[in-house]
């Protein structure tokens, strides 16, 4: 599954096997297999309504996504058991296709509540307010913001773009094992687009992965990666490089749902 | 919303315990007999007997108010004790005479009466039922001239101060409830401020139910004279109970030229159980007087306790320029009704009201805000706003909102917003693939929407408010 393997040599991080999940009784993932190895980016690609957004929230365990077969390793174990917090405090981020604000809770609040969580399920210390903060400037560079956005209530009043960036930053502050980046780059003009590609690049790491879900070509001009599958009809039908997004790129997806149909 | 919610809503109440000492307790029942002993044991005047007496005649001839959108069983007034003391005197020096009991109560339920608190400059007059047990930094406010102490020993110490203002806001038969504590109170706070004097401490009362079937009535009286400013502390727990306790307060506040009054409550009775079974009713008059020119007064409260909740802290605003607050956060959870709201009475010109009511309703809880801007003919150019948010955790909750608007002069400018919203799934699980756990995230969204109000607390009282918000919302979402 991982095609041209240049990097097997990474362990298995994620491993997706023959899932199946419905929303409201309605069959969206019909058999999706995937592998994910730690120090690879996957870009998962398909046309509106193939199941790329509901392969995101199974993964992070969304209640409204019901798994009725298959299933899922991470690190070894399994993945579903775990409830979403769990699967969050083990290292697994999801970039909200639609963020969702809170009111009245700033985003400097926000943030080190998650680190909190994340660092006491580890046995860590809780860091204080002035500590985080500390940590905090540097990632804030990172996406180009400045502190204002620290006491911001979390997305509340957020632009679309802004929103997007905050699950970067996000992202870049919980620094996870496993990310899956929904669609993080809808709905970007090309500035945005080019830091958070860069932001998200600059995270790579031989002991982590990414998974990005995209409807375009163009994150990947910024993101290179390793392998690229195209979701149709709720099953991955085709894997392989990046070339296979250039072609998609060009061609479209009508000619992978024929491939689909007959397979 | 998932059945998660029904499954979480079921957090005990966690400070459900009953200290063990003996308490000298009237028999149940009311009459005149009662009165005059409540009035002997306190060592009262014959104008306080009086005033009693006349307040207890005219509740004879009173019904009890049926038009809350609350619902309850009738009230046997006459099964219920009217006084309590522990048997111990409170003729102490020094928290060392108090009953270790006693102290333990108050550390269990995390009440720092001791010297860290007073490190922390917050002079506390604990009452436990019904009569102040010790009460600390009176020397210190002294040195100010400022008076805070229980309003029994004010009726004797301050005859002329307490006489003059007593019933001046709230009068001996303003309601039911009212006259029923007129009555009957045994016990409260009186405050008083000089002209020009600024507080200089936070004044910090802890009142606690603990005698069995024992209603309790306080009183409570804070005048602040020209140009002084005082902010006043209440916060409240009691132990678990089978019945059903009634309490009535009462309190006054008067503001006189240029002064202001910042009362802040936190209000955590017991609400009863998942059933609705005991749990405190919470009657309460609260009323204040802004007299004088650019007089201030400005209510907060946190209710999240009690079985019933019936308040509506209002602001009389005679001197022109006067301003008048009302910020709250009422939570109901499981069975618990709230009725709460505000009056802001506008008579003075260029008086200004502000209302920020947040009403959250998780389990079967029913949420009520009532508020009433009235403005005056005489009221030039008074302006109000008002804000009133209802969040619903749930489907079996109810949220209800009664704005009442009596404008008698059209220089008025009125500004009214309200919204209702769901606890949205979606804010919870975004929270929770960021690693928080059901309850902190629960806790973090509904501390967010109440961030308005507890902004307005003190430092220390907003903290033990967005604790206590968590406690009372445990496990309303799964």
């Amino acid at each position: 599954m991982t095609g041209k393997g240049k990097r097997e040599t990474g362990k298995v991080l994620l491993e997706v096997r023959d899932l199946h999940a419905s929303v409201e009784g309605r069959e969206i993932l019909r058999g999706v297999d995937l592998t994910v190895r730690a120090g690879e980016v996957h870009a998962i690609m398909g046309p509106n309504g193939s199941g790329k957004s509901t392969l995101a929230q199974v993964l992070a365990g969304h209640p409204a996504y019901v798994v009725t077969a298959g299933q899922v390793r991470y690190e070894g174990n399994d993945l579903l058991a775990l409830a979403p917090e769990a699967r969050a405090r083990e290292g697994v981020f999801l970039a909200f296709q639609y963020p969702v604000a809170i009111r009245g809770i700033t985003n400097a609040y926000f943030l080190r509540s998650a680190v909190n969580a994340i660092r006491k399920h580890r046995g860590e210390e809780e860091l204080g307010p002035v500590e985080f903060m500390d940590a905090l400037e540097e990632k804030l560079k990172v996406i180009g913001w400045d502190s204002s956005y620290l006491t911001r209530p979390v997305n509340e009043g957020f632009s679309g773009g802004e929103k997007k960036r905050n699950e970067i930053l996000q992202l870049a502050v919980l620094d996870p094992k496993l990310a899956i980046l929904d669609e993080t780059d809808s709905g970007l003009d090309i500035d945005a687009l080019k830091t958070v590609a860069q932001t998200v690049d600059k995270l790579r790491r031989p002991d982590n992965a990414t998974v990005l879900v995209t409807h375009y070509y163009r994150i990947l001009t910024h993101i290179q990666p390793d392998v690229v599958h195209v979701l149709a009809g709720g099953r991955i039908v085709k894997s392989g490089g990046k070339e296979l997004a250039l072609e998609l790129e060009e061609k479209g997806y009508d000619w992978l749902r024929e491939e689909a149909v007959v397979a | 919303m998932s059945s998660g919610i029904e499954a979480q809503v079921l957090q005990p109440y966690k400070y459900g315990f009953v200290t063990d000492i003996e308490s000298e307790t009237v028999p149940p029942g009311l009459g005149e007999d009662v009165i005059r002993l409540i009035s002997e044991k306190k060592g009262e005047p014959a104008w306080m007997l009086e005033w009693r007496l006349k307040a207890y005649r005219n509740w004879l001839k009173m019904s009890e108010p049926h038009w809350p959108n609350v619902q309850y069983g009738p009230i046997d007034y006459q099964a219920i004790s009217y006084y309590a003391a522990p048997k111990q005197r409170p003729q102490l020096d020094s928290l060392e005479q108090v009953d270790p009991k006693l102290l333990e109560t108050f550390e269990k339920l995390g009440i720092p009466i001791e010297e860290r608190k007073r490190l922390a400059g917050v002079a506390v007059d604990a009452v436990f039922d019904s009569v102040s047990v010790a009460t600390t930094f009176r020397e210190e406010l002294k040195k100010h001239g400022v008076i805070f102490c229980a309003i029994s020993e004010a009726i004797r110490e301050y005859p002329e101060l307490v006489q003059q203002y007593l019933g001046s806001v709230v009068p001996y038969n303003d309601n039911f409830f009212a006259a029923l504590n007129s009555a009957v109170f045994t016990d409260g706070s009186f405050v008083y401020v000089p002209k020009g004097v600024r507080c200089p401490m936070e004044l910090s009362t802890y009142f606690r139910i603990n005698a069995e079937s024992t209603g309790q009535f306080e009183r409570t009286l804070i005048v602040a004279d020209e140009g002084s400013y005082v902010s006043y502390l209440e916060g409240c727990s009691a132990p678990v109970r089978d019945e059903n306790q009634l309490h009535a307060a009462v309190v006054e506040l008067v503001a006189l030229d240029r002064a202001t009054i910042k009362y802040s409550t936190i209000q955590n009775w017991y609400p009863g159980d998942e059933e609705g079974r005991g749990g405190i009713y919470n009657f309460v008059t609260k009323r204040g007087a802004c007299r004088g020119r650019g007089s201030k007064i400005s209510w907060t409260q946190v209710e999240t306790g009690s079985a019933i909740t019936w308040k509506y802290p209002g602001c009389i605003l005679q001197g022109d320029d006067s301003i008048g607050e009302f910020y709250s956060v009422a939570v109901t959870n499981h069975r618990q009704q709230a009725d709460t709201g505000t009056k802001m009475i506008h008579m003075g010109k260029n008086t200004r009201s502000t209302i920020v009511s947040k009403g959250i309703s998780a389990g079967r809880g029913q949420n009520t805000y009532r508020g009433l801007v009235k403005i005056l003919k005489g009221a030039d150019d008074a302006r109000n706003y008002s804000q009133c948010d209802s969040m619903l955790i749930g489907d079996k909750c109810g949220a209800h909102t009664f704005p009442y608007i009596d404008v008698r002069n059209s220089t008025a400018i009125m500004e009214h917003e309200a919204s209702t919203s769901k606890i949205g799934e979606d804010q919870i699980f975004y929270a929770k693939q960021r690693g928080l756990s059901a309850e902190d995230a629960v806790s973090m969204i509904v501390n967010g929407f109440c961030k308005e109000v507890f902004k307005e607390l003190p430092m220390e009282f907003a903290v033990e408010a967005q604790r206590l918000l968590g406690i009372s919302l445990e496990g309303s979402v799964g």
